[in-house]
């Protein structure tokens, strides 16, 4: 029987499994209606970009601070472990907390995760008292190299970032889901419509990150309000148990008793 | 004769100060700068007038009075014989990136898609490109021509001016008893009575490069930045924009540069070689809708909050700002109804 536990992460307790980025709206007040609609409870922030060196009066911060979401800074576009490091203790300065979603990018063109430096920069954080969370592939082994590294929660990518193309390897995301049990885990990344979300938390996932499919959409308000009930549905499902798939029909009405031709 | 002293000296304040005039208002001119200088973020600004591309991401406001202001610059720049280019704009993209394309056309009106021939018809220089958006009835024009422009027709329209003055708060009590009205267009220098006003970060460049030549503004798609370059007389190019939700820094740091750099080259190869001019840096105001706002506070009004269109809005606001004066007649969509 699966239990409908609440979402935990690092020990903070969330009822929204919706994880929202906060670059690219068209505009502040769009960014603060989508992340209401959406209802998420932790939003990431891009500390290089968005924060400067002093967050003194500053508007875009003073709103995301109205918003009552728990900041998960973001050290995004970050190349080398010492950059990724020096970022996080920016980040925890500015933004006083100990929460990082860290990243480590390897290639410039698909922004994928150098996995190794990923490894290096959670080690040194994880001693320095950060509650790490890692924008990983969906490799196992790094996976647990992660945990031993002493990061609590997991985030292997759908796609690339900003790709929108939903889960590339669904059948890798199961297998992790299934070596990673007990562990939380987020798709990050590469998501591109509600379906996307629901397919990631049907199978398992604990939540999503994502960014671009809201931002850069139509409507981000209306596509935050459609990921929110996308996630909950896939939630919803995950712990309903789907059926098993068939390889013949099974009718849903008994047939016994009806009539039947054979031609 | 009714008195209006206008605060500021950007694209805003001159076009507020011009329509004044032209309506036979007393204007004085207070600005802190010497005049249209590098102080005014729209001396940084492309001139790109977009009313299409920008409804990609702004407003249908913006498109509106984009419009309107169009045919403010075109008929200025008659009278004041000063070049004002309706070549449309083209939006281009990487191979790659091409359904960026299609999604930018579908989030805007008055796109044309346009293959390899008509491209290389209007821009022979970009003939490499396969497939591009055309936006048929888009114009731009050089800032600081214009704005120095506006600049010489206040004073020949009779404004006094007054340059290198920073009003202080208490100095502002006493302009709004010392005339009729007072029209505050400092920008980001108002920050400190506008409190929900804040700086966009912009970074730009101009690039001297003599083997390019462009009709239009070309507009380069990417998932990241989308970047543009506006061609200048003299193989000029401006190349812009970051934004950047900061306004502590003034410098442009490397990965900017870097990034507007990239489109440049990626645009055409030969900006290789291009001589870099100048690198440019402000701050954007902008609201928290990033929509001009018109707010009265007695015989006090603030302009501000143009962001990214300064040229595209200021006319047609400066236009609603007489208009209230005049008669008292509010324009609903860019009065601020929350304010008194």
């Amino acid at each position: 029987m699966i239990k409908n536990n609440a979402l935990k992460l690092y020990g903070e307790t969330l009822s929204s499994r919706l994880l929202l980025g906060t670059a690219q709206y068209p505009s502040p007040q769009i960014l603060i209606g989508s992340i209401q609609s959406s209802a998420t409870q932790v939003i990431t922030v891009s500390v290089r970009r968005e924060s400067g060196t002093s967050r003194d009066g500053q508007r875009f911060w003073q709103l995301l601070k109205q918003s009552n979401c728990k900041i998960l800074p973001n050290t995004a576009g970050c190349r080398t472990v010492k950059e990724a490091l020096n970022t996080a203790q920016m980040a925890r300065e500015l933004f006083n907390t100990d929460w990082i979603k860290l990243e480590v990018i390897g290639n410039d063109d698909t922004l994928q995760p150098d996995v190794f430096g990923l490894v290096e920069a959670a080690r040194e954080l994880c001693q320095q008292g950060f509650k790490v969370f890692p924008y990983t592939t969906d490799d196992l082994v790094v996976g647990e190299q992660l945990l031993a590294a002493g990061c609590e929660v997991l985030m292997p990518w759908g796609a690339p970032i900003g790709s929108g193309r939903g889960l590339q390897n669904p059948k890798a995301l199961e297998s992790y889901r299934h070596y990673f049990p007990e562990i939380p885990l987020v798709v990050d990344a590469g998501i591109g419509l509600p379906s996307h979300a629901t397919q990631a938390m049907e199978i398992g996932y604990d939540a999503v990150l994502l960014n671009t499919a809201i931002a850069d959409s139509g409507q981000p308000t209306l596509m935050a309000k459609a990921f929110a009930h996308a996630i909950e549905a896939g939630r919803f499902a995950y712990l309903a148990q789907p059926i098993a798939q068939r390889d013949m029909a099974q009718p849903s009405t008994p047939v016994a008793g009806t009539p039947f031709w054979i031609s | 004769m009714t008195t209006v002293t206008v605060v500021g000296s950007g694209v805003a304040g001159l076009c507020c100060a011009y329509y004044l005039l032209q309506a036979k208002y007393q204007v004085d001119i207070i600005t802190a700068s010497d005049g249209p200088d590098q102080q005014c973020c729209s001396w940084w600004a492309g001139g790109m007038l977009a009313p299409f591309c920008e409804q990609e991401s702004a407003e249908p406001l913006i498109e509106t009075l984009g419009h309107e202001s169009m045919s403010f610059w075109q008929s200025f720049a008659s009278k004041q014989q000063i070049e004002y280019h309706a070549n449309g704009s083209l939006v281009v993209t990487a191979p790659r990136d091409r359904s960026l394309l299609r999604q930018f056309s579908e989030q805007t009106q008055g796109a044309q898609a346009v293959g390899s021939d008509a491209i290389s018809q209007l821009e022979p220089d970009l003939a490499h490109f396969k497939n591009a958006l055309w936006f048929e009835h888009e114009a731009h024009l050089e800032p600081r021509i214009f704005t120095q422009a506006l600049w010489r027709s206040c004073q020949e329209l009779g404004a006094s001016i007054e340059t290198s003055r920073r009003v202080s708060e208490a100095q502002f009590k006493d302009l709004q008893t010392n005339s009729d009205w007072l029209v505050d267009c400092r920008g980001l220098a108002a920050s400190d009575v506008l409190n929900d006003l804040r700086g966009v970060k912009g970074e730009m460049l101009h690039l001297y490069c003599p083997d390019v030549s462009l009709q239009r503004p070309v507009r380069f798609l990417h998932p990241r930045h989308p970047i543009y370059l506006v061609p200048r007389p003299n193989n000029i190019f401006m190349l812009g924009a970051t934004m950047l939700e900061v306004n502590a820094s003034k410098r442009a740091t490397v990965r900017s540069v870097l990034e507007l750099l990239s489109a440049a080259y990626a645009i055409h190869p030969a900006f290789a070689e291009a001589e870099i001019l100048e690198i440019g840096v402000d701050a954007r105001p902008a609201f928290d809708d990033n929509l001009p706002k018109v707010r009265v506070d007695a015989n006090r009004l603030y302009v501000n909050g143009l962001y990214r269109h300064g040229f595209l809005a200021a006319p047609a606001i400066a236009r609603r700002v007489t208009d209230y004066i005049d008669s008292g007649l509010r324009c609903n969509e860019v009065f601020d109804a929350n304010y008194s």
